[in-house]
């Protein structure tokens, strides 16, 4: 029986793709072809076999050297020092393969062709990012052996496990990190030259954090370290899912200019201030010219406010957890930490004492017009901090006066006093408004941040739009709602929250 | 295999597609032939699956455009103006790079690529960087690339407009070769003699716009007139550029030649030289005027809004 040839299209489309195949064939294609790069080769050869062994000789130089004023323990300190930075040398260059992952194709024009294979984005993504880090994390690891065996010979020196297994882990966390950002940096620039320069925001950042490292290493605190490396597991973490989320092949392919254009972000930004007005089932349109106003002022509380507060849901869902943790942590420092039976004396508070707290200087005076500009402040400090921090720093400034008002309330409940009536007479009176103006400003912050890591695509908006959309809500919800909140709780704090605290305590 | 129904996309206000409605049968090839900004690339992008159209929709190889891009992307080839070849890899790890993205495994990947690279005579260049290739076989090269899983559809984006025409001549040769009754191809150009030698059909798009659709002799008859005849005889015309008249328009004429348009040749000249040679005139020869897709092209882009044309929806 002769057997027919099964035409080739249908043996290729009948075979179900492999959802990790292709992704595999992205960090083959990128390791293989930046072992191919002498720009890349000869750094690694250098600074894995060279720069290492020239590491060991001058730690034992060094320990000899040290050794000589009886002082061995700076000896001791500069071995695990130098082991962390033969390390984190490698991972350095780490930013010049992924830096041109995306960018770098588009220049050299190969990236439409890839851009056409059927792989779902976060599969090409994270495909490029592992291509990225591999070859200047196994040159890590290499350098760091390398090191070690210099050391072994030269010295019969051994790390811990411990130290061994922190040096590993902070120089893999530090080459996520700086690839991860790298990568984002890659997949939204048009030019290798903007994503050079961009690049500042990843190499200063991970220089300090390296120098801290440095410094925690010398005092050998390991606990640190071992935070620094969650804190830049979580920092990974982030900023893969905000670059698998922003990779958008509609905009690599389409975007040829990185230039500024105001104007049209202006425009884009000043529509976000156009919402439709009422007043009371009127017809606005028909209102006298000068009322129209009105119109604007009751369709912003009636249609705008609501609908602003309906999108910052998620992010309110996480203040409302920090507000929790914030009290566990409130409690658990006064649990680990109680005040001695003097520190809190509550029946002693009169309204002398309110008056007499303007004597400290940097408490300049329990005013109307100073509580309401220090509140704004602060959350538009927050927000401000926000935006670097993907919302995290936002969360952390309501988190830390929380956690000391909790941590009062706990302590003042140890020595006796009833924490209900604490709160209640503290934070109540003017926490009532003040409280969820806070909340909901710090929601619209994480917004203004975390809006990097959820770009609402479905809508049809870039990052800059989204953003400037994130702004234009945070400044109507801030002044239509957080403001009037906070300057009625600022007058109810100066003036009505002393009278309660002193009637609740018995105070004269 | 190309079924595309009001395509619209728009770049921050600015329309690039408006509306372009068309179909590509398998076995066909369709030329979109347009200025430099026209849509054409955007066209191709929204059909393969890259961008998302901003209404209107599309189906290829039966599958939605926006609903199922990857799907899209694993039907369709797409040879673009660049080659976009990694120049540190052999032209075998290319090909079994992006044969692994289709799902291909090595020995498919090689047997396929050895089939078409023979075919289009570049096997002595498998093995070698493709930074050593010429521009004419890097462009042949990315063609194998897209033909490699055996797309249903293949999409060419002005394929030759950055060879030289040595390298341009090889690569259209390369094309006509690998043309295949099963497969739907779209050509993006704006060589004509390129669009008219290689498509069946021809879409002319202007501002976003198909403003002509046809086959080339269709594009011609529509906005070119009846097709143009020329007879020479081997004697002064003397009556007989009135007899002509009779059949048809007389566009011009000498001593011994005559050009006339009719609307149906294929009835008119045969008659015509019976009668003529009845009448004891010697025609030397009748041949039609050759008329070319740029006199078209012409007419129809550099035209007013009036021009352009409705294309209905594709049953």
């Amino acid at each position: 029986m002769s057997s027919v040839p099964i035409p080739f299209h249908k043996v290729i489309k009948s075979r179900r793709l492999s959802p990790i195949r292709p992704m595999l064939a992205v960090v083959h294609r990128e390791v293989v072809d930046s072992l191919r790069d002498w720009r890349i080769v000869v750094p690694i050869i250098v600074l894995t076999l060279f720069f290492p062994l020239l590491m060991s000789f001058v730690a034992n130089a060094a320990l000899r050297w040290v050794a000589k004023y009886g002082n061995p323990i700076i000896g001791e300190r500069l071995l695990p020092f130098m082991l962390m930075v033969v390390g984190f040398f490698p991972i350095s260059f780490s930013l010049v393969i992924a830096l041109e992952t995306f960018v770098g194709e588009r220049e050299r024009r190969s990236l439409e062709p890839l851009l056409m294979a059927p792989l779902t984005d976060t599969r090409l993504y994270l495909g490029k990012v592992l291509g990225a880090l591999l070859p200047p994390m196994l040159a890590a690891y290499l350098g760091i052996g390398t090191y070690l065996l210099g050391l072994y010979v030269v010295k019969a020196w051994t790390p811990p496990i411990e130290l061994l297994a922190l040096v590993f882990l902070l120089t893999t966390m530090e080459g996520c990190v700086m690839v991860a950002g790298a990568v984002v940096i890659s997949s939204q620039t048009t030019s290798v030259r903007a994503a050079n320069l961009l690049a500042s925001f990843i190499i200063i950042p991970a220089a300090l954090l390296v120098q801290v490292e440095a410094m925690i290493m010398f005092y050998a605190n390991y606990d640190v370290l071992w935070w620094i490396v969650l804190f830049l597991a979580v920092v990974t973490v982030i900023l893969v899912r905000m670059g698998v989320h922003t990779f958008n092949r509609e905009e690599l392919l389409g975007r040829d200019t990185d230039a500024l254009d105001l104007p049209s972000l202006g425009r884009a930004f000043l529509a976000h201030f156009d919402w439709r007005p009422w007043w009371f089932g009127r017809d606005v349109h028909r209102m006298p010219a000068g009322l129209r106003w009105l119109g604007k002022i009751g369709g912003l509380y009636r249609y705008e406010i609501p609908a602003i507060l309906r999108r910052v849901c998620p992010a309110l869902v996480a203040v409302s957890v920090g507000l929790l943790a914030s009290v566990y942590i409130g409690y658990m420092y006064a649990a680990r930490y109680p005040l001695p039976a003097t520190a809190l004396q509550l029946d002693s508070i009169s309204m002398e004492t309110f008056s007499t707290a303007t004597a400290v200087g940097w408490f300049p005076g329990l005013t109307v017009q100073w509580v309401l500009s220090n509140n704004i402040r602060s959350l538009l400090l927050a927000a401000l901090l926000a935006v670097f921090s993907f919302g995290a720093l936002a969360e952390a400034l309501l988190m830390a006066p929380l956690a000391i008002v909790f941590f009062f309330a706990a302590q003042a409940g140890r020595l006796g006093t009833n924490p209900i009536l604490f709160l209640g007479a503290f934070v109540l009176p003017h926490g009532v408004l003040e409280l969820p103006a806070a909340i909901i400003a710090t929601a619209l912050a994480i917004r203004l941040g975390a809006i990097f890591l959820s770009i609402p695509r479905e809508l049809g908006m870039t990052i800059g739009e989204s953003w400037l959309w994130a702004l234009a809500d945070f400044i109507k919800a801030f002044l239509a709602f957080v403001v009037p909140l906070l300057t009625v709780a600022a007058i109810l704090e100066v003036h009505v929250t002393p009278l309660v605290v002193v009637w609740a305590f018995g105070g004269s | 295999m190309i079924d595309a129904v009001g395509l619209c996309k728009q770049f921050d206000g600015f329309v690039a597609v408006d509306g372009v409605t068309f179909s590509v049968a398998p076995g066909e090839v369709l030329a979109l032939l347009g200025h430099n900004g026209a849509g054409k690339t955007t066209t191709v992008r929204m059909l393969a699956g890259v961008i998302r159209p901003t209404a209107g929709q599309a189906r290829v190889a039966g599958f939605d455009v926006a609903e199922h891009p990857q799907a899209v992307r694993r039907h369709v080839g797409l040879l673009t103006e660049h080659p976009g070849l990694y120049l540190r890899m052999t032209g075998r790890e290319y090909l079994r790079f992006f044969g692994r993205l289709m799902g291909m495994t090595s020995n498919e990947c090689d047997r396929r690529a050895g089939d078409l690279l023979e075919r289009l005579g570049m096997l002595e260049a498998w093995d070698r960087r493709t930074g050593t290739y010429s521009k004419g076989m890097r462009q042949k090269m990315a063609l194998v690339r897209a033909m490699l899983h055996d797309p249903m559809v293949l999409l060419l984006d002005e394929p030759t407009s950055a060879l030289d025409p040595t390298a341009a001549r090889l690569v259209r040769d390369a094309i006509a070769r690998l043309r295949d009754h099963r497969r739907a191809v779209v050509l993006c150009t704006h060589n004509l003699v390129e669009a008219e030698t290689l498509a069946d059909r021809v879409a002319i798009i202007r501002r976003g716009r198909i403003v002509a659709l046809g086959t080339p002799a269709e594009l011609k008859a529509r906005w070119l007139g009846h097709p143009v005849m020329e007879l020479r005889l081997a004697h002064p015309l003397n009556g007989t550029a009135r007899f002509i008249a009779e059949w048809g328009t007389v566009e011009a004429q000498g001593e011994n030649w005559i050009r006339y348009s009719t609307p149906d040749p294929q009835e008119t000249n045969p008659l015509l030289v019976r009668l003529l040679a009845l009448q004891g005139v010697e025609i030397v020869t009748i041949r039609e005027v050759p008329r070319s897709l740029e006199e078209v092209y012409l007419q129809v882009t550099v035209g007013g809004v009036e021009n352009v044309e409705r294309t209905d929806p594709v049953p």
